[in-house]
């Protein structure tokens, strides 16, 4: 069983990019636009492909597909660029490729009027590329190359409207907060690197054939728990987990595409691929990093989705509304164990982020059909659109039933997965992770019936409905998000590789149902027709409210840092001390010779009458001296 | 026959003139008056030399050549000296030796 | 002939050749002719080179040649090169040929402008095929001087404080590479007839005291120039201050003479001393790396912020190099090729914004993406590769160099590697925000419309420099092989503690 052509899923993205980027300004719009989706067509015929031969054929072995050396570093390391298979390798395939040809259909429409489509279409075909690459990396350092590859084009694409300065500066600062966090991936990679003897994962995957010695301790902890900390500080940078998720509601600005498929369905979510890529590593050397990891999702899950319910920019909402939702997933991997059913949590988080891509694109796009008909993200300014946009109204809606895990859409099956993994593992995250689902169902309805009900406002111009070009994408997500839950995501994929049967847990799932129905509840009574109510409760919760509004202060906090700490104080400092005192230093030496210099050249006066005087004196010492002491 | 002037009152005469001719040389700004004053520091050196040669070695004469060489040689200098002197005072209208600094700088 | 002695000899007819030339028109036809035959040249050379180590050449050097000086002093000509001196003649090639066209439109004495800048590229070839300590110093001054005048006539700015700066910086890391040289000259216990001839140096050894003295002479006399911290200072004020083609030159080329230097002559001549000392300079350097960076975020003006950019580059080229591994020193030779390429493009780019802005300061610029779209994506393609994007040559060197410098254990190598690691993030803060002030947000001012578009030779130097970096980030194994399998000799003589 071959599997060489998966090459072909990487490449033609690729040779896309290669061809728009190239071509830019050259080729006319409309045909980059269909050069780069026809790419990333048949790439997601081929994922399809791969995945129905993969998980048709019996064995989950791990499978390389294609490999080549790339650099090598010494005699023990170097980097292989190749294609990895396994289940959650493909699995990542298929909702990489199924995301990003919607949204390439959808931007068709969305950025029809825009200039610089060319240019767009070249960075979505990168930021494809290198999305597929880092799932199918072979080795840690190939993951980390694509990683970059994968910040650089969210960068590039958040800072697609770069006249606008806001835009410049929130692509600055996402790209600058990952980098932060991959420097700490960088560390704890060359740390397993160091400590493993190699990259490849899969010998990492397999912690028995390694041997690490725990002897070497760091501060209480061994040094491979240090290094994995640090590489799950590197996914909790992408992932948008606190307290680095500062860069995600900010990136915002981008076009809302490139929001759907880049901020909500696949990049952000590589950081759970990564934990989850190297679970067995975490689960048999360092269960401390996988309790921080289940910490800081639980604690980013309850975070966030506060936070969620007092915005009132729509992206934004959406925004922490996936940041609740991805510290779901680190939180069931967190508590997940190894071996059979306890490997229940792995399982669920993946699931998770399989249905959370189809059901939080399909907000996202919702969203951009909202913006794209009445020119404002500030929900305050909307209402009564069921009326202007029926059909948009019908598809948010189920993407609103799914995201808040109501039956039969995808998100109740996944979400109670978490809940009973967690359930069974740690009944204090069990209550975070109950909460939070109440308070998602709580925040997505607050966003619905603003939008969709609530009172009638005036518009300049009518909002009208889509054209087909932005609903046919909708729609097919709409299809995902309604069946996605339906697979029997355990067959597939699980911690190790044995099918794991997976069935509802009825106790968990009806307290989630209830929960999520109580949220709706809440926000229908709130917000379907204006109420003073909102307000009533919001005083009522006093700072804690304004403190949400405000994000909990912590983008006041990054500022301090950067800009009053290590630029004013440290930066500028240093580099005055260079001017001042390095550089002064060596212009001292030259002043001071030249001051020796003038000093000595009085001697050399040209006054013959002064050389007399020095000569005479210089003879009569010499004389006197061969007189009287020398005698 | 007249008693002959002890040397050394003939070397003190002497010392005293090749003296104030340095003295001369190093306080007068005018150079007539150094180029004077060299002369009085040559002749106090002609005079040595012919005083030497007639109390340490009568009956020679490599003395009294030294000085008549040396003479030759004044004369010669301060022609030349003298030449230089007035292309100067055309120049800068002036010939005292502070003056005298176009080629230092 | 010999294809070293064309290297020296093909620059060499130029400038001869240039002389003869009359209109502005006949000196740039010849110096860019002059410059193509030469970058052929190396290409040349780096196939042949890769032929011979295919066929099984295990020689330390190829393409040897010798020719006596001065017998009695052991001075002879040799030359010959390895791998490392290979990539280095590469690099410099490209930068001298990009160099010329950066400067296609020098006004003010352009005859004497190109010979300067010719005679510096040929001191700087000579430097990097000859075998022979003296000549070696001898082609060193050789480029160093022409610099004096680059700087002093045709910058701008503070210039003659500039280059007199520049020089006598750098004057004074020869003053100790002179005496450095000598010294293993006369204390290697050699029997015979002494010799300058670095192969058979190395294989002689150096008493462990003079070592101790030597060392640091040689390694500061080369860091001069490689911009070590706290000798760094003369890079700033030259830079800012160089003409275009001269800024790219030197800090492409010329700056890696120090980093050449150190590894080839200091490290290993003085092989024992470099073990027991390297901790010093090691504390210096990650100062360098990340002092340089920090300092960088601050700089309003274009080329300090080059320059500045450049300490902390260079700074980690000897970082690398006192890692003393193969592996780290791998990583330092294509950190100083991949520094040179970056550097030379964000110059002449820098150079190519001035003639049209007519200013440097960061805060009085923006919006140049939508005037000047050529231009302008090339600067970010050479940040990129500055923060080290992988699929540029950056990410390359950096990576190897952190992956030798981990292989150290103890807890002083690691905090120092920890140290230039965090670089990375500095880097991505300055280079970010040049992009985002410069060529992002709204266009300054309505005088930009009218900027003409990137011209042809603009195109081909930028171009040839992007080339460069892309197929070194694309494809590193040929060349991190090549500069590896040359390292042996160096690296066995190290006792790794």
């Amino acid at each position: 069983m071959s599997f060489q052509y998966t090459i072909w899923i990487l490449l033609l993205p690729f040779i896309a990019f290669v061809i728009n980027g190239l071509g830019s300004g050259k080729i006319p719009g409309k045909i980059s636009g269909w050069i780069a989706t026809i790419a990333i067509g048949i790439s997601t015929f081929l994922s399809y492909r791969t995945a129905f031969q993969y998980f048709t054929s019996s064995s989950r072995e791990q499978v390389i597909a294609v490999k080549t050396t790339w650099l090598r570093f010494n005699d023990t390391l170097q980097i292989d660029l190749g294609i990895l298979l396994d289940p959650i390798s493909v699995m990542m395939l298929v909702v990489i490729t199924t995301v990003s040809l919607v949204v390439f259909l959808y931007s068709q429409g969305y950025m029809k009027n825009e200039s610089g489509y060319d240019r767009y279409f070249a960075f979505l075909s990168l930021f494809s590329f290198s999305m597929l690459g880092l799932v199918v990396a072979t080795n840690l350092f190939q993951m980390y190359m694509f990683w970059e590859l994968v910040g650089i084009s969210s960068y590039l694409l958040i800072g697609f409207y770069y006249d606008k300065p806001t835009a410049v500066a929130a692509a600055k600062k996402a790209f600058i907060v990952t980098r932060f966090a991959d420097l700490g991936f960088l560390i704890g990679i060359l740390m397993v690197s160091f400590y493993a003897g190699t990259f490849d994962f899969e010998v990492l995957t397999r912690p028995e054939s390694l041997q690490f010695s725990t002897a070497a301790t760091f501060m209480g902890l061994s040094t491979i728990t240090w290094a994995l900390l640090l590489i799950f500080m590197g996914g909790a940078g992408k992932s948008a987990m606190f307290p680095l998720h500062i860069w995600l509601p900010d990136a915002m600005e981008g076009p809302t595409p490139v929001s759907a498929l880049i901020h909500a369905a696949t990049m952000v979510v590589a950081g759970v691929f990564l934990v989850a890529r190297l679970f067995p590593l975490y689960y048999a050397y360092a269960p401390t990093a996988l309790e921080v990891v289940a910490f800081i999702g639980a604690f980013t899950t309850l975070f966030a989705a506060v936070i969620a319910c007092t915005q009132y920019d729509i992206k934004r909402v959406l925004a922490f509304s996936t940041m609740s939702q991805i510290g779901y997933m680190m939180l069931a991997l967190g508590v997940s164990g190894y071996e059979g059913a306890d490997g229940l949590g792995y399982t669920a988080s993946l699931f998770h982020l399989f249905t959370h891509a189809f059901f939080k694109a399909l907000l996202f796009l919702g969203a951009g059909a909202i913006i794209h008909a009445v020119h404002t993200n500030d929900i305050r300014e909307m209402g009564g659109l069921r009326k202007h946009q029926p059909i948009t109204h019908i598809l948010f809606l189920i993407a609103c039933l799914a995201i808040a895990g109501i039956p039969p859409f995808a998100g109740f099956f996944s979400k109670d997965e978490i809940l009973s993994a967690v359930f069974a593992n740690h009944p204090i995250y069990f209550g975070i992770a109950a909460l939070v689902a109440g308070l998602t169902a709580f925040y997505m309805f607050r966003l619905y019936f603003i939008v969709f009900w609530g009172k009638a406002t005036k518009y300049d111009q009518v909002p009208h409905e889509s054209p087909a070009i932005l609903l046919i994408p909708m729609i097919l997500l709409a299809i995902g998000s309604t069946l996605a839950g339906f697979i029997p995501f355990g067959q597939f994929i699980s911690s190790d590789g044995l099918p794991l049967a997976s069935q509802i847990n009825w106790p968990i799932a009806i307290t989630s149902v209830i929960l999520a129905l109580t949220g709706i509840g809440i926000a229908w009574k709130f917000y379907k027709v204006e109420s003073t109510s909102p307000d009533k409760v919001a005083k009522s919760f006093g700072t804690l409210y304004t403190s949400a509004t405000k994000k909990f202060y912590i983008d006041e906090l990054y500022i301090l840092i950067t800009k009053g700490i290590i630029f004013r104080l440290v930066a500028k400092p240093l580099a005055w001390f260079d001017r001042n005192v390095i550089d002064a230093f060596m212009n001292l030496l030259a002043a001071t010779t030249n001051w020796i210099s003038v000093q000595i050249r009085e001697f050399q006066s040209g006054q013959v009458q002064k050389y007399a005087i020095i000569f005479i004196s210089g003879v009569l010492i010499i004389v006197l001296s061969y007189i009287y002491v020398n005698r | 026959m007249i008693e002959q002037v002890p040397l050394n009152h003939a070397l003190i005469v002497t010392t005293m003139m090749f003296f104030i001719g340095v003295y001369g040389f190093l306080t007068r700004k005018n150079l007539i008056t150094m180029l004077i004053s060299i002369e009085l520091m040559l002749n106090a050196v002609n005079l040595n030399f012919v005083f030497f040669d007639k109390y340490l070695y009568p009956g020679t004469l490599e003395g009294h050549f030294f000085s008549l060489f040396i003479i030759a040689i004044a004369a010669a200098e301060a022609a030349v000296a003298i030449a230089i002197f007035i292309n100067l005072y055309r120049n800068i209208r002036s010939i005292d030796v502070e003056e005298v600094d176009k080629m230092k700088y | 002939m010999n294809i070293l002695i064309a290297h020296i000899a093909v620059p060499a007819i130029t400038t001869l050749v240039m002389m003869f030339a009359r209109t502005q028109k006949q000196v740039r036809a010849v110096a860019a002719s002059g410059m193509t035959l030469q970058l052929l040249l190396s290409l040349i050379l780096l196939y042949l080179f890769l032929q011979e180590r295919a066929a099984g050449n295990e020689a330390v050097v190829l393409f040897t040649q010798s020719y006596f000086w001065y017998p009695s002093l052991g001075i002879s000509f040799d030359i010959g090169v390895d791998g490392i001196a290979v990539a280095m003649i590469l690099l410099t090639s490209i930068v001298i040929f990009t160099g010329i066209f950066a400067s296609w439109e020098v006004e003010k004495l352009y005859k004497e402008f190109f010979i300067s800048l010719i005679v510096l590229a040929t001191g700087v070839y000579g430097f990097f095929v000859s075998l022979d300590l003296f000549v070696l110093f001898l082609f060193f001054e050789l480029a160093v001087i022409p610099m004096y005048l680059l700087i002093g006539i045709w910058g701008s700015g503070p210039k003659e404080y500039a280059a007199m700066k520049l020089t006598l910086m750098l004057m004074g890391g020869s003053a100790l590479l002179v005496v450095g040289i000598l010294g293993v000259y006369f204390t290697a216990d050699v029997e015979g007839l002494r010799t300058f001839n670095i192969l058979a140096l190395g294989q002689q050894h150096v008493p462990i005291e003079m070592q101790r003295i030597f060392f640091p002479m040689l390694f500061i006399g080369f860091g001069v120039i490689g911009a070590l911290f706290p000798f760094h200072t003369w890079s700033p004020d030259g830079h800012s201050s160089a003409p275009t083609a001269v800024s790219m030159l030197h800090a492409g080329v010329l700056m890696k003479l120090g980093g050449y230097g150190c590894l080839k002559v200091a490290i290993f001549l003085l092989p024992e001393a470099a073990n027991e000392m390297s901790w010093i300079f090691l504390i210096l350097t990650s100062i360098s790396v990340i002092y340089g960076a920090l300092a960088t975020v601050v700089q309003t003006d274009l080329k300090y912020i080059n320059a500045y950019s450049s300490v902390s580059h260079c700074g980690l080229v000897l970082f690398a190099i006192l890692m003393l591994n193969k592996t780290s020193s791998t990583g330092a030779v294509l950190q100083m090729i991949s520094h040179g390429l970056m550097t030379a493009l964000f110059f002449a780019l820098i150079g190519m914004l001035y003639s049209r802005t007519k200013t440097r300061i960061i805060t009085e610029m923006g919006g140049l993406m939508k005037v000047l779209p050529f231009l302008s994506v090339c600067y970010v393609i050479g940040g990129l590769a500055s923060l080290g994007l992988p699929g540029l040559s950056g990410f390359v060197a950096e990576m190897t160099i952190f992956v030798g410098a981990f292989e150290h254990e103890d807890l002083f190598h690691r905090v120092a590697t920890i140290i230039a690691v965090s670089s990375i993030v500095v880097t991505a803060v300055y280079i970010l925000r040049v992009v985002g002030m410069l060529l992002m947000g709204p266009i300054k001012s309505e005088a930009y419309n009218n900027f003409p578009k990137a011209k042809w030779f603009e195109k081909i130097a930028t171009i040839s420099l992007i080339t460069g970096i892309l197929v070194i980030g694309l494809t590193p194994l040929w060349l991190s092989n090549m500069i590896r399998d040359s390292l042996g000799l160096i690296v066995d003589k190290l006792v790794l503690k």
